[in-house]
């Protein structure tokens, strides 16, 4: 099960919080930032699991994160995930945003929360592993977004009329 | 009305989007939360608005409002509102708000229900996806309930998108409505095979989590998860798979076997690095439930071993971390194999990477030894002193503490060292663990007796120097010491060297800026420590030194009794008053050191951590009950609080307590010492029969060895760990040198006779004699407490409600709820709800011959693996045996326990559980596999006599067969029976026949005490007696105490049709006695007969049972009773009936129960027992003939067994213990018996005397 996923510039600005159980906004910032403040601190050459944060998790957790330019992407674990499994879908994460945005950057993930959340919604449910494959994931993204397009088109149309 | 719409979407226009929200943000970088709030007021605003797209945009904006950090929970209700929305963008941005924020006390989430159902059902898949989506975020219990049959139905969708993700929501459905599990799990199994790999995937990952938590339910799944393991091409599903088989294996050694192979093939053939590693895993994980049992695959352990070396000296980080984690596995169960590599790991201590120095602590736990702890330590020391972090740091504390103390201090050769790193450790800054370095002093101190002359004086050197401890008190988790210090030089105070001089430090004005706990035991212990002063000054000439001992405490405690802490405010108040007693006394140069001292006397001993948890709760004791009837609610509540806070009236209760008499008194004070004397919540004032303390002749004047050379044993200042590891180092070295010389010497001797020169090679384990003779105290335990594992559970976890049986067929209760009031939906639904149902029985049936099929290749290869392999000669002549009875299996093959249902038995179950085992003895397939399902599936209606006969002969290799069948819920107890038997076969190789379930257990005792195993086999034996017979039925019956309840007898009874006809309406009565009464179904009366619940075709024969509530039972008893039943013919029915005497022996209230042979004296000498004997002239059978039907007929078990003398044990339903001593010589058979019950033990053995002269 993944129980949280993190995403977070340099600074440890939020871009983008999913979390797969509940906590209250509080404690939910607080987890941010020690998350980053476990994250940041490591070098770039060293493996990219992490136990010990003290919020989230417990014995059974792990961070498993990649730092791509600007951002962290962090997800949280328990022992049920293969630890390089989660680090492969993480990549995958990664270039399905690049496809959907074309060359993502920072700036996206700031100004498209929403549209984020959208595509990781195609990829885990509920803090499980729906689907694995980048183009079948990238096929219901456009398709969903294709229908909203289709739907903002009516709503103009139908108020330039008015 | 359009003006207002027009009106909106101007408004709109104006609106900010959440881009420009963002902008916003980001350009108010000063004044941040100003521009939120105004932000936020404007968001209240437009949420007023009707428009629902100004909504669905303030909605979007407050989603990402909340990621920063902001509570939206008062839009809740607006929320579920876009959610609503007919439009999938609006509907979209409702949904995902909701599960950024919504939860489980979310109020507004009851109003969501119909909504999501609407959904769940639209047409268009994407508003069902987000539905899905978001629910899975936000499921309530309520939520799952109401929703669980849509969902369910929405598994079999035409779209596999949808399916896919109806599928892995029920996982958050089960956990929440645990009761859905059974119900959907057919479908749920079935999605396992589903045409879509993504669908496939999800159903799979769903399985995997559940069978994590519980594991054993989902074994039967195995042969599947196989086939998709060798056939599926997706490397997650793969992955979850065989994360699976790393779970299941420890509970089936056999699937382990069969694992092995495709494993190392994957290992082979995958690109993969995740999978590879995944396949390492559970290939050790297999090894590891393997080894147990075969010492030969230790070769493989060292070979993953090997291979994980690699992983860990790649230049991969991750694979590093990995490797080790890996490692940390093997190393539980194989120390031996990784601490070959200790250097590598060693060397992975000093990486940069801190996951990686963490897991690599990790395995220095297993890695120590008493030769190598204090060099281990040493180095992490080092690391402690260099470490940056804090996190880290603490966790090489803990580290260094869990090394040392693993296994009661089983590495630890020198306890000076080890208080000294104790000490060392303090110095950390900021450290969260003070308590646990507390509690390993006090620890050491308490249970290592020989060392508490040490520990004492440095604890006084702490307490001297507390200030350095507590200099900052923000981060004042290390004082946590001090309390150790303080309780340790208190109560060992007789060995302090300056008692004065640490009371003085313990009175200190600054120890009033401790925590309250603290101050608390400082307090006591400063009267334990004047109690030991007054002691040794009374003694001297000079009174002064003990009065200006009492003067410092009365000057100093006053400080404490100002105290806010109540406790310390109390204890210091008391003690106050007793110091200015005794100064009182003093001054009249009265002796009063005795009697202070007295206060303190006695030694506390270590207790358990789990003792309170083991005590075992006292037969017929009650702790839910009243004790006396629950007040009437009015009563307690006007009272009590004018109790508490009004100055208490005089009470007129007192005067009663002192009409009780002397003489009563004393006899209730008698009874209550006698009482405390069972009572093993007391600690008794002096330990008798089970002292803990092994009073080791010299213990307290053991020569400390060689400590005076080199170095003073009291160090100035703080120890310095470092030069106890130069002694010790200088001491072995010494020791050795002794040896050499000794070694020398002997050689010397022996030089004239051998020649033979041979190096002492290094120094090995044994070697290291510990530098004291510590005597380790152990922690005390309850008498007879349970040994049980299962306290470590957490009570809260929710998987624990999904510990479910899947294997037991669908109730009808069991439907999930399906929705009435909205009538356009639901027939459908329940329709297909139906369907479920229906299917569910068939299709375990329908997939089991498919398996079979495929398995049948599975098990045709493995034949030719194992002819190939020499090793398994042995296991081939199993499988020969099992092709016999693949043979055999068409005689009809029952047991007791098989119809142990009244119903007859659903035969899905013990054919996929037959299966099962098939598939997993590797076997090669009888030819008639099918047959031996549909014997299987048969099994609950055939021939009773006949088939109990055979099972009670052990030596025949049906058995196997028998076992082959058995029901899912004896699976367990049958694994642990084939481990016993494994263990077995070590000890005899040759000896190869199963002995399992003699239908009641009571032959199976015997074999497992060990005794029939070389002799004759026994004559075929059964408890089955006839209890009536007529032209149309015969009854035989066995009656069973039952275990769970002390008072109840189970009569199964077979029903045989002897006759053509069909016979129906059968009903059982019998006459109730005074002391024995037929349980009946609520509602009847006391004389109505029990309907037995089947009908008999010609020829057949059923077993139904009955339960009969019995108060006395230490005497037999018979009943009388009538069966009644219509005997239905082509043209006629008759109405019949069959009268009966239902004998109650003594015997068949006795239960067997294993009795270990310590146990059993200890029974013995107890001497609450009476005994009685009896001879048996004449009996012509050998002897273990002769035990077996004891065990067999009368619930024994051996005990023990010495050439021709036994010993046995039974236990009644109420608790009686029944001892026997059986001896035999010649045709003489002596049984001499012990009982607490002497009338029921009497009947008992009139009842064996019976046995015997019957044969």
């Amino acid at each position: 099960m993944i129980k949280a996923i993190l995403i977070f510039n340099n600074h440890g600005k939020p871009r983008l919080s999913k979390f797969y159980e509940h906590y209250n906004e509080d404690t939910e910032q607080q987890i941010i930032r020690e998350t980053f403040h476990l994250v940041s601190k490591r070098d770039e050459n060293v493996c990219n699991f992490l136990e010990g944060g003290m919020l989230i998790g417990g014995s059974d957790y792990k961070l498993i994160y990649r730092h791509y330019a600007t951002l962290y992407f962090v997800f949280c674990v328990d022992s049920s995930e293969s630890e390089l499994g989660i680090l492969d879908l993480i990549q995958v994460f990664v270039e399905t945003l690049d496809k959907c945005f074309e060359n993502v950057c920072e700036l996206d993930l700031i100004f498209h929360v929403d549209k984020v959340h959208n595509i990781l919604a195609e990829m885990v449910m509920g803090g499980m592993v729906l689907e694995t494959n980048m183009n079948e994931i990238i096929t219901q993204v456009d398709a969903q977004n294709k229908m909203e397009k289709s739907e903002t088109f009516i709503f103009q149309s139908t108020r330039q009329d008015r | 009305m359009a003006l207002k719409i027009v009106k909106g979407s101007i408004d709109r226009m104006f609106d900010k989007n959440l881009q420009d929200l963002v902008r916003g943000i980001r350009n108010h970088k000063e004044d941040e939360a100003k521009y939120i709030s105004t932000c936020i007021d404007e968001i209240k605003q437009e949420l007023k608005q009707d428009n629902i797209a100004v909504k669905a945009n303030a909605v979007c904006k407050l989603t990402y409002l909340q990621m920063l950090g902001y509570d939206v929970s008062w839009a809740a209700f607006n929320i579920v509102e876009v959610m609503s929305s007919s439009k999938f963008t609006y509907k979209r941005i409702g949904y995902l708000a909701a599960s950024q924020c919504f939860h489980e006390n979310t109020d507004v989430i009851m109003l969501t229900t119909n909504q999501i159902r609407k959904d769940l059902s639209s047409p268009n898949q994407y508003d069902t996806g987000v539905a899905l989506t978001g629910l899975s975020c936000f499921v309530t219990p309520d939520l799952a309930r109401d929703l669980a049959n849509d969902i369910m139905t929405l598994m079999s969708h035409t779209k596999p998108y949808i399916r896919k993700k109806a599928v892995l929501i029920m996982y958050k459905v089960f956990l929440k409505y645990p009761e859905s599990l059974r119900p959907a799990f057919p479908r749920l199994k079935e999605k396992l095979e589903d045409p879509d790999p993504g669908v496939q995937s999800a159903a799979v990952n769903v399985i995997c989590e559940l069978a994590r938590r519980n594991p054993k339910n989902y074994l039967s799944l195995a042969p599947l998860f196989f086939k998709l393991m060798t056939s599926s091409t997706n490397n997650w599903v793969l992955i979850k798979i065989i994360k699976l088989f790393g779970a299941l294996t420890p509970l089936e050694p056999r699937l382990g076997k069969k694992l092995i192979e495709p494993l190392t093939n994957l290992i082979h053939s995958t690109s993969a690095m995740s999978l590879l590693y995944e396949c390492v895993n559970t290939v050790i994980a297999v090894l590891i439930s393997l080894s147990s049992g075969m010492p030969n695959h230790s070769a493989s352990i060292q070979l993953c071993v090997q291979k994980l070396r690699i992983l860990i000296e790649d230049s991969d980080q991750n694979l590093k971390y990995l490797g080790l984690l890996a490692m940390s596995k093997i190393l539980k169960t194989h120390p031996k194999s990784v601490q070959s590599h200790k250097d590598l790991i060693l060397q992975c201590l000093d990486d940069k990477d801190e996951s990686i120095r963490l897991r690599a602590l990790d395995l220095l736990y297993g890695m120590v030894s008493k030769k190598n702890l204090m060099e281990i330590v040493k180095k992490l020391m080092i690391h402690v002193d260099k470490a940056e972090g804090t996190t880290y740091r603490d966790e090489l504390l803990t580290k260094i503490i869990d090394i040392c103390s693993q296994s009661n201090y089983q590495y630890i050769t020198n306890f000076e060292w080890y208080i000294s790193i104790l000490v060392e450790l303090t110095r950390l800054e900021g450290t969260r663990h003070g308590h646990l370095i507390a509690s390993q002093m006090l620890d050491v101190a308490i249970r290592v007796k020989a060392i508490r002359v040490f520990a004492v004086a440095q604890m006084a050197t702490l307490l001297d120097n507390a200030h350095l401890l507590t200099g900052n008190m923000q981060r004042n988790g290390i004082c946590e010491v001090l309390y150790a210090a303080a309780w340790i030089c208190g109560e060992f105070s007789e060995h302090l060297e300056n008692p004065v001089q640490t009371l003085e430090a313990m009175l200190r004005p600054k120890v009033a800026t401790l925590p309250g706990h603290i101050q608390a035991v400082y307090v006591q212990n400063a009267a334990k420590l004047f109690a030991t002063i007054l002691k040794n000054q009374e003694g001297n000439t000079d009174s002064t030194a003990a009065q200006e001992t009492s003067q410092m405490m009365i000057d100093r405690l006053p400080l404490f009794v100002q105290s806010a802490n109540l406790e310390v405010q109390e204890r210091a108040s008391c003690i106050l008053q007793l110091v200015k007693y005794i100064q009182k006394l003093q001054q009249k140069d009265v002796e009063v050191a005795e009697e202070v001292s007295a206060l303190f006397a006695g030694e506390l001993n270590p207790v358990a951590p789990k003792a309170q948890k083991k005590v075992p709760v006292p037969e017929g004791l009650d702790l839910d009950a009243w004790i006396n009837e629950p007040p009437s609610e009015s009563e307690s509540e006007d009272e009590q609080p004018k109790a508490i806070f009004t100055k208490e009236e005089p009470k007129h209760s007192r005067p009663r307590h002192t009409e009780v008499d002397e003489k009563e008194l004393a006899r209730r004070r008698e009874a209550r010492k006698q009482e405390q004397a069972n009572n093993p919540f007391y600690i008794k004032a002096s330990p008798s029969s089970q002292k803990v303390y092994q009073e080791a002749p010299g213990v307290e004047h053991i020569p400390v060895v060689q400590i005076d050379l080199s170095v003073p044993l009291k160090v100035p200042g703080l120890p310095m760990s470092d030069q106890y590891v130069k002694l010790e180092e200088e001491r072995r070295q010494k020791e050795r040198a002794e040896k050499k010389k000794k070694e020398k010497k002997k050689r010397k001797e022996k030089r004239s006779g051998r020649g033979k020169k041979h190096d002492s090679g290094p120094e090995s384990e044994e070697d290291i004699t510990p530098a004291h003779v510590v005597d380790i105290v152990t922690e005390e335990m309850p008498e007879n407490a349970l040994p049980s594992d299962d306290d470590d559970k957490d009570p809260n976890d929710p998987h624990k409600a999904l510990d479910i049986d899947l294997d037991k067929p669908l109730a009808d209760s069991e439907k999930l709820p399906v929705r009435s009031h909205r009538a356009a939906g639901a027939p459908k639904s329940s329709a297909e709800d139906g369907e479920a149902e229906n299917a569910t029985p068939q299709e375990p049936k329908k997939k089991s011959s498919k398996e079979k099929r495929d398995k049948k290749k599975d098990k045709e290869r493995d034949r030719k693996r194992s002819k190939e392999e020499k090793k398994k000669k042995k296991h081939k002549h199993e499988e020969k045996e099992e092709d016999l009875l693949g043979g055999q299996a068409e005689e009809p093959v029952v047991q007791s326990e098989e119809t142990k249902e009244v119903e007859a038995q659903p035969t899905s179950t013990s054919a996929e559980v037959s299966d099962l085992d098939f598939w997993l003895s590797n076997a090669p397939v009888p030819s008639n596999t099918q047959e031996a399902a549909t014997v299987a599936e048969a099994a609950p209606a055939p021939e009773a006599p006949a088939g109990t006969a055979a099972d009670s002969e052990p030596e025949e290799p049906k058995d196997t067969e028998t076992e082959e069948s058995k029901s899912s819920k004896h699976k367990k107890k049958k694994q642990k029976k084939e481990k016993e038997e494994k263990e077995k076969k070590k000890k005899k190789k040759h000896h190869h026949h199963h002995h399992h379930h003699h239908s009641d257990g009571g032959g199976e005792e015997s074999v497992q005490n060990g005794t029939v195993e070389e002799e004759e086999p026994l004559p075929p034996m059964s408890n089955y007696c006839l209890l009536a017979e007529n032209s149309y039925i015969k009854m035989v019956c066995d009656i069973q105490g039952n275990l769970q309840d002390g008072s109840q007898v189970v009569v199964s009874v077979i029903f045989e049709n002897k006759s053509d006809s069909f016979l129906k309406s059968m009903e059982f009565n019998v006459l109730d006695s005074l002391n024995s009464k037929l349980q009946r179904p609520e509602g009847s009366g006391p004389h109505d007969g029990l309907t037995v619940p089947f009908q008999l075709p010609p020829g057949v024969s059923n077993e139904a049972r009955f339960v009969f509530t019995v108060q006395s039972i230490v005497m037999p008893q018979k009943l009388k009773g009538t069966l009644t039943f219509i005997v239905k013919n082509e043209d006629s029915s008759t109405h019949e009936k069959l009268d009966f005497k239902l004998h109650f022996t003594c015997t068949s209230y006795l239960i067997t129960t294993p009795c270990y042979s310590d146990a059993f004296a200890k029974l013995l000498e107890s001497g609450d027992l009476k005994s009685s004997s009896v001879r048996l002239e004449g009996v012509n059978m050998p002897f273990h003939h002769l035990l077996a039907r004891i065990c067999f007929h009368h619930h024994f078990s051996v005990v023990e067994r010495i050439d021709s003398c036994a010993s046995m044990y039974s236990r009644s339903i109420q608790g009686h213990h029944v001892c026997l001593l059986v001896k035999t010589s010649g045709q003489t058979v002596s049984i001499d018996a012990k009982c607490d019950e002497p009338t029921l033990l009497g009947n008992v053995l009139d009842e064996i005397k019976q046995t015997f002269s019957q044969c």
